[in-house]
């Protein structure tokens, strides 16, 4: 009688464990959902499209933080990108095994060094070096050099976040580049491919699909990455207007402004949480599609 | 001839250039990380002391040499109670995907979602944890900083879990059942028992992911200068963690608290790369 009853008891524990998982991320999206409502049926579109973010007189535009976050996102990504690509063509075709094991196996740790201490980082060492040595020589210049010249910017952010997307990157790009058969690299070298070559040509197409999307699960991190960006852009609201202007993230105002906020400026923080997710939903979701049609 | 000449030393100079890029590429790259680990530890060895162990965490404008013990203490219990809760369902999780329903739609439906569970923002969770418990229970919690963090573990403990059972041959599931065994004694005595330096290191990854995690204790654990008389009521009421406090006082203008600031986050980053080193090392084994 027990030993029957054991399987179907032990199935049915496993399987509401597994459906707890569905659970719990759809409670996320719901009470994000349910917890906006009161400032996304006020505002309506100018929640998303109008930048006047002012809580004293409780009226929240979220433009401003939503051009923040694609904006240092994307830099972030401009610069860790021919990096993270260059460490692993660095690692998996020129480099003695000798020496691109221990380098490796380096950065995958430092990946994952907590990211309030890249934020510490920046706000100690980082900003205050780049607001002496490049800020100040070219903010005469203006334009998109224009800004408070203390180190917190939209670019000094974009740094940070590159530093730490990077070790993630690029141990991801170097296991794609590891999972080509080295008959494809010898048959490019056999046709007299120079390394350039058969990199370029022969390489990178074969992974093409994987590479596009462990870039946007790069991307994906960067977006909703909060600690090291909160201590370094500024946190200003309103579009940022320079390269150099301080500016703000959905991540980052959340985490700013939370622990004060009213009744409707904390529906509307929970409303840059939705837009928050509905961001990452969208380009986690297509990474991961595209990482996994690459397995074969 | 010379046309062809030319042709093969453009070709040889550019593929050069682009050798040397790569290699300009990973100076960069670990140029950053030396110097964030250089400053990390030249700023945090000065900081890290016995007092650092032994006192609480200073108020405002007190002349008191503070230390992080309640801080140490409450990460410690915050993470340990995550890790029960992640351990658990996550293990339970991975063991239905790998021997149970892993094939069926929903399978696939729930290992997606597990994959989107993993990366989404950590802030987010904190949202959701603030709307489902922080404000029906009226107040901020270490069980809600713990549950928070349970959330995020638990997908990483899953996910390995799976990874892990899915390497265990499949003859040691027939040798189980051919001697008669039920599936979940063959699960439990067999397949758990030939992963478990695996499981384990599943256990450890989440671990160590959540041990700096900030963002979502902001919203719900929020931070205790106090410590509780006694030590089962610790997470009853708001309750520091390290990172918490190191996010506080970083941006204090004290430099008595900066300091205090940078021992923590060698304090942390010290654990997380201890824990991962460990990890790495039982997954070795393993393979062996």
């Amino acid at each position: 009688m027990r030993r029957s009853l054991e399987d179907p008891i032990f199935r049915y524990v496993a399987f509401s464990a597994a459906t707890l998982l569905l659970v719990v991320l759809s409670g996320l999206i719901v009470s994000l959902a349910i917890g906006s409502w009161p400032a996304l049926s006020k505002f309506g579109p100018a929640f998303l499209f109008s930048s006047n973010w002012d809580p004293a007189n409780e009226v929240f535009g979220a433009a401003g933080p939503i051009v923040g976050t694609l904006l240092s996102s994307f830099l972030a990504l401009a610069f860790a990108l021919p990096i993270a690509l260059g460490i692993a063509i660095f690692l998996t075709q020129f480099c003695p095994p000798a020496i691109a094991q221990p380098i490796a196996i380096m950065s995958e740790l430092l990946a994952g060094i907590p990211s309030i201490v890249y934020g510490m980082w920046g706000l100690f060492v980082f900003a205050p070096w780049f607001s002496e040595h490049i800020q100040t020589p070219l903010s005469g210049l203006g334009g998109i050099f224009a800004g408070v010249p203390n180190g917190a910017n939209i670019f000094t952010a974009s740094v940070i976040l590159a530093i730490m997307i990077l070790p993630y990157m690029a141990a991801v790009f170097r296991e794609l580049f590891r999972s080509i058969p080295p008959q494809v690299r010898e048959a490019a070298f056999g046709m007299g491919a120079t390394p350039l070559e058969a990199v370029t040509r022969v390489l990178i197409p074969y992974v093409k699909k994987g590479m596009v999307g462990a870039t946007m699960l790069g991307f994906g991190r960067a977006l909703g990455e909060t600690m090291a960006v909160t201590f370094i852009i500024g946190n200003s609201h309103g579009f940022p207007t320079s390269l150099f202007s301080s500016g703000s993230t959905l991540a980052s105002t959340i985490a700013n402004e939370f622990a004060e906020a009213g009744v409707m400026h904390t529906s509307a923080l929970l409303g840059l949480g939705l837009v928050l997710f509905l961001i990452t939903f969208g380009v986690l979701a297509i990474a991961r599609w595209l990482l996994s049609s690459q397995r074969y | 001839m010379i046309a062809n000449q030319s042709r093969a030393l453009r070709r040889k100079a550019a593929s050069w250039l682009f050798t040397s890029a790569c290699l300009v590429a990973t100076v960069i790259a670990l140029t950053a990380l030396l110097l964030i680990l250089w400053s990390l530890v030249t700023q945090g060895v000065s900081a890290i002391n016995l007092e650092i162990f032994t006192n609480d965490t200073p108020g405002a404008a007190s002349q008191y040499v503070g230390g992080l013990r309640n801080a140490i203490l409450g990460s410690i219990m915050m993470c340990g109670v995550a890790m029960l809760i992640a351990i658990g369902v996550g293990i339970l999780a991975g063991t239905w995907l790998a021997e149970i329903g892993g094939n069926t739609p929903y399978g696939h439906a729930v290992r997606f979602l597990n994959d989107v569970l993993l990366s989404v923002p950590s802030i987010l969770v904190g949202l959701f944890i603030y709307q489902l418990l922080v404000v029906p229970m009226n107040g901020f919690s270490g069980w809600a900083g713990a549950i928070a963090l349970a959330i995020l573990a638990t997908p990483i403990v899953a996910r390995t879990t799976e990874d892990i059972l899915n390497l265990q041959p499949n003859s040691l599931r027939e040798a189980g059942m051919a001697l008669g065994a039920s599936q979940f004694v063959t699960i439990r005595r067999v397949i758990w028992k030939a992963a478990g330096a695996g499981l384990l290191t599943g256990g450890l990854l989440g671990f160590a992911r959540i041990s700096g995690e900030t963002a979502p204790l902001l919203l719900t654990s929020l931070n205790n200068q106090f410590l509780p008389e006694e030590w089962w009521n610790m997470l009853s009421g708001p309750t520091a963690s390290v990172p918490v406090v190191m996010y506080n006082f970083a941006l204090s203008p004290d430099d008595v608290w900066i300091k205090l600031a940078w021992g923590g986050a060698l304090l942390v980053a010290a654990a997380v790369l201890g824990i991962n080193v460990l990890g790495r090392w039982l997954a070795r084994e393993k393979k062996m």
